[in-house]
């Protein structure tokens, strides 16, 4: 055995501060940002359906929908809508091209861990490309 | 293993196939769904109140739209549960946070509902 196989810890519950400590591969980056990108979203639901309800409502409301981007509302600043946007923006590309991965994996019983590994990074990449991409736009970059 | 009657397990999520295989189904229906949305916004021409409400004033639209808010709805029950259960351990909270999330998904599916059939 070598030495650092003799001090790694031996019990399996991880707590919550050792997590830093753990070094994951590209598919459990993969696999924890599924979660979170779901949670992410789950949490900003009402945000979701309340610019449904404005965009659609009339076309005063839609003015107010496109305003709060700009202006804001209730104290919270344009920015900071732009920011909670873009962060369903990247929920939104990640969960959706981490669950087609996954889709893809039942569908052709591809399980090795080559391709995990391969299809990990193109999650990573694409999500974040496009991520890049859209949040440019939003924050009127182009 | 049963999932019914007196001998059936009480423990963890005790549906397996059901709850998989339904966040696959729910899952693909929202992909189709995001396809359709965006073929029709991205149409040439400005997108302003008249194009965006006319996309969603179709009455083909607006049973699609509903069909998606249910499956987002399921879709989203099953991952939020999974996530209770894997790091919320103290049974009373547990519940608290299963019943908050059902108050907030059936909540937010009947106001996007509402704002739907509105239009």
């Amino acid at each position: 055995m070598t030495d650092s196989a003799k001090t790694r810890p031996v019990y399996t519950n991880i707590h919550v501060t050792q997590i830093v400590s753990y070094r994951l591969p590209p598919a459990g980056i993969v696999s924890i940002l599924h979660r979170i990108s779901g949670l992410l979203m789950f949490l900003l639901l009402p945000f979701v359906v309340w610019m449904l309800d404005n965009s659609l409502s009339s076309e005063i409301s839609f003015d107010a929908f496109t305003n709060v981007f700009v202006a804001g509302a209730g104290g919270i600043p344009g920015w900071f809508v732009k920011l909670l946007a873009l962060g369903l923006i990247w929920g939104y590309l990640f969960h959706f091209i981490a669950g087609v991965r996954h889709l893809w994996m039942d569908a052709t019983h591809s399980v090795s861990k080559a391709q995990g590994h391969s299809s990990a990074i193109v999650t990573l990449v694409l999500s974040t490309l496009l991520t890049l991409l859209l949040g440019a736009k939003l924050f009127g970059l182009y | 293993m049963s999932t019914f009657g007196s001998k059936r397990i009480v423990v963890g999520a005790h549906y397996g196939l059901r709850d998989w295989l339904a966040q696959r189904v729910t899952a693909v229906l929202m992909a189709l769904f995001t396809i359709v949305l965006l073929a029709q916004v991205l149409m040439p021409g400005a997108l302003g109140y008249d194009r965006w409400a006319a996309i969603f004033s179709q009455q083909w639209m607006k049973v699609i739209t509903f069909v998606t808010i249910l499956a987002f709805a399921y879709h989203a029950w099953v991952g939020m549960r999974d996530i209770w259960m894997d790091y919320v351990k103290p049974v009373g909270v547990r519940l608290t946070l299963q019943v908050f999330t059902l108050v907030w998904l059936v909540g937010c599916a009947g106001w996007a509902i509402q704002v739907l059939w509105r239009l």
